[in-house]
């Protein structure tokens, strides 16, 4: 990707020069090299960070084996393997600022991909800007990124979390239209406090006459919640609302679980879906569980999905959970945007009947794509993914819309069961372009 | 009234939770003049090492309220390998160096030990508990108070802090032992030139103190899954008690922790969103008016 005129330009300055640059830098692509950045350690890691890691290193290998389902046939991307460095998200967003400094200008990668923490993305995003360097967000939710900003070399090809909290909101009414009163819990964080800010103002919007009883924001990895499960129980709400992961999640739900707290609350976990399978027994049963889009349990049948359910057990032995799928979607986001792009080189440089210059004209249009090419080819695309198509419509085209589900549990023969799964389209749930999702809910949904 | 009770109960929990955790950290200081940063690793390596206890225990089949003495058992045996490892192969070099020096290197080994939990335990986290589900924390049951029922473990951790509260106490003011040291905190050289080995009191203090945090840990992890970074969340707690009470004071360390359990459980019941803001707005008034805590005392004489 790096053969734009400008290295040219100074390919032929060097090689002026008279320095030995100028072998290395003839414009033979041998491989794409991937920068991919997830949790590797710290609390995020278990349950989004390595399942991520894991699912790209199956991914990565799949498709250079070239053995992923059509469309993605093709060895690696556009026929170059792909080559990976995988970095560490922890650390906060200064060091993953530096940290991707370093995987651009040091590392010369043609690519980055990852970020999980919403504080990363709003962190990175900026200085990808700045380095122009194509960059795939994966797995954060904020919807600030695109709505507060508009950025050529970023894409997210997930759809953020305002459909997460929307659509939950909607599931619970739709399932419980009777619902008075409701709580939350939710951590004192940017995703935390999102989260909770669009399930309020959607439940006031669509049912107002529902009491909002009160929003528990603990400390992120605050561990102990005694005194909130107390309070919570002493005010009886119907619901209570929760964004919480990871750690923070399973220590509430092991403090919450023996003092009956569920007994007469029913939960609403947003982003539970990870946890099914960790925490047998101490989900109860009728909690309703999303897995922000139509990934893992709620993933439609398709060989995209039976594709990265084998290539994932293969490694983990475990089903893919939505990080997982998140991650299948940024890779054959990017190959898709490649592969589009060199077909768009092709037919549009074909010289009709033109015999001068023909074989120059070929070789141009066969040479593998550069960033701006890809990025053209990038925006507004719609592809296949294991959870379903993916179309980047939003943030002028930079940013993914998907419709979402959600179900509720049940526990049975040792493992938790999803049923009653409703499918949300992606209109229904998520903002339209140019109006931020506060606006979008408080408006009453509204669409032009 | 009810919600007051209520209160009262989260508060007093929570604020021994802290206690236990915190007490450690301010022996140590008291005592050495050292602001141990590893001791949030310690804390970390108590938790994960009473999984691994625990997890043997109940792959054995073994009755699950034996579990508790699996974290006592962890709690001891991180503290004897810990302490003195830490102490005599690397603290002992540093003593006479300034404070700030000795923070530097307690949060090199607080990093070093982090990786050591991922190297050992891997990233993902655990879980205490058995077969089926059982844990420490809800093999005691329930008790009713004020209409909510609380589990039992919560007044083992209650009893636990009163225990290692009252048993500071009475060695330090009761027994020979407790006086060299409250010669060594008065002054180190002048008790070293009376024959008392400071060596020796720097070795036992810095043991104790490590397999204090280490029963924090221990107590924490059947109610928590256990992840890596866990002790850097506790640290910052610990440091805002210890603080909060003076540094070095063992009443202050009982008191800044029964003051923020307090505020805090106050603030959840009835002002949810100033939670977080609560426990460091009581941190900076203390600070205002005592800038070294509430039991600084006279600057000499420290525990």
């Amino acid at each position: 990707m790096k053969i734009g005129t400008v290295l040219r330009g100074c390919v032929a300055i060097t090689a002026a020069l008279g320095i030995s640059l100028a072998a290395q830098a003839q414009d033979k692509k041998t491989s794409i090299k991937v920068g991919f950045v997830t949790f590797l350690s710290g609390p995020a890691a278990g349950p989004f960070g390595v399942p991520a890691k894991v699912a790209a290193e199956a991914i990565v290998e799949s498709l250079n084996a070239g053995k992923a389902p059509p469309p993605y046939q093709t060895k690696g991307i556009g026929g170059l393997p792909i080559e990976m460095v995988i970095i560490d998200e922890a650390g906060g967003a200064t060091k993953q600022v530096s940290e991707y400094r370093t995987l651009v200008q040091r590392q010369d990668v043609d690519v980055v991909i990852g970020y999980i923490g919403s504080g990363d993305c709003l962190a990175v995003a900026p200085v990808a800007e700045e380095l122009k360097k194509l960059t795939v967000l994966l797995d954060c939710g904020t919807p600030r990124v695109f709505e507060d900003a508009s950025y050529k070399y970023v894409f997210r090809t997930r759809p953020h979390a305002t459909m997460d909290a929307v659509a939950a909101t909607m599931y619970l009414l739709d399932n419980r239209p009777a619902v008075k009163r409701v709580s939350g819990i939710n951590q004192n964080y940017a995703y935390g406090q999102d989260s909770w800010n669009d399930f309020e103002a959607t439940i006031k919007t669509l049912k107002p006459a529902v009491e909002i009883i009160s929003s528990q924001m603990p400390k992120f990895g605050a561990g102990q919640y005694g005194a909130e499960i107390s309070a919570l129980i002493s005010s009886a709400p119907d619901v209570i609302h929760s964004s919480l992961w990871g750690g923070d999640l399973e220590a509430f739900m092991l403090q919450a679980q023996p003092r009956d707290l569920f007994k007469s609350s029913q939960l609403v976990l947003v982003a539970g879906e990870p946890y099914l399978h960790r925490l047998p027994g101490k989900i109860p049963d009728g909690t309703i569980v999303g897995a922000r889009g139509t990934n893992g349990v709620f993933a439609p049948d398709s060989p995209f999905k039976r594709w990265l359910v084998e290539i994932y057990k293969a490694k983990a032995n475990l089903d893919p959970n939505y990080p997982a799928y998140s991650t299948a979607q940024a890779f054959l986001g990017l190959k898709a945007a490649y592969e589009k792009a060199m077909r768009d080189k092709i037919s549009s440089a074909i010289p009709m009947g033109a015999a001068k210059n023909v074989k120059e004209e070929m070789e141009k249009a066969y040479s593998p794509p550069n960033q701006e090419e890809i990025i053209a080819a990038f925006e507004k695309l719609t592809f296949d993914s294991p959870s379903g198509k993916v179309k980047m419509t939003l943030g002028k085209g930079h940013q993914a819309v998907m419709g979402t589900a959600y179900g509720t549990t049940r526990f049975e023969n040792g493992v938790v069961k999803v049923g009653n799964i409703k499918y949300y389209d992606a209109e229904r749930v998520t903002p339209p372009e140019g109006v931020t999702s506060l606006d979008w809910i408080k408006s009453g949904f509204k669409r032009p | 009234m009810n919600q007051l009770f209520a209160v009262l109960i989260d508060g007093i929990v929570y604020a021994s939770w802290l206690f236990i955790i915190a007490v450690g950290l301010t022996l140590i200081y008291g005592v050495m003049k050292i602001l141990n940063i590893a001791h949030g690793s310690l804390y970390a390596l108590g938790a994960f090492t009473a999984v691994s206890f625990c997890s043997a225990w109940f792959n054995h089949n073994y009755a699950a309220a034996g579990s508790f003495a699996m974290l006592a058992a962890a709690a001891v045996v991180v503290g004897l390998i810990f302490g003195p490892l830490i102490e005599r192969g690397l603290l002992r070099f540093m003593y006479g160096k300034d404070e700030v020096v000795l923070v530097l290197v307690t949060y090199a080994l607080f990093l070093i030990l982090e990786d050591v939990i991922k190297l050992v335990w891997g990233v993902d986290p655990l879980l205490v508990q058995g077969p089926n589900g059982e844990t420490p924390y809800s093999v005691l049951g329930n008790f009713e108070a004020s209409g909510l029922s609380y589990p039992y473990y919560n007044l083992v951790l209650v009893g636990v802090a009163v225990a290692t509260g009252a048993a500071l106490t009475w060695v330090l003011t009761r027994t020979r032992n407790g006086k060299l040291l409250i010669a060594v905190i008065h002054d180190r050289e002048m008790s070293a030139a009376m024959g008392i080995d400071v060596g020796r009191t720097y070795f036992v203090t810095f043991t104790v103190g490590a397999m204090l945090a280490a029963v924090g840990g221990a107590l924490t992890a059947p109610t928590v899954s256990v992840v890596t970074g866990m002790g850097a969340e506790v640290i910052v707690m610990a440091f805002a008690v210890v603080v909060i009470g003076g540094l070095g004071s063992l009443p202050g360390a009982a008191l800044g922790a029964f003051i923020v359990g307090m505020v805090r459980a106050a603030s959840i019941h009835y002002k949810p969103e100033l939670e977080l803001f609560s426990v460091y707005l009581v941190m900076a008034v203390v600070l205002i008016v005592r800038p070294k805590g509430l039991f600084s005392g006279a600057e000499v004489r420290k525990i």
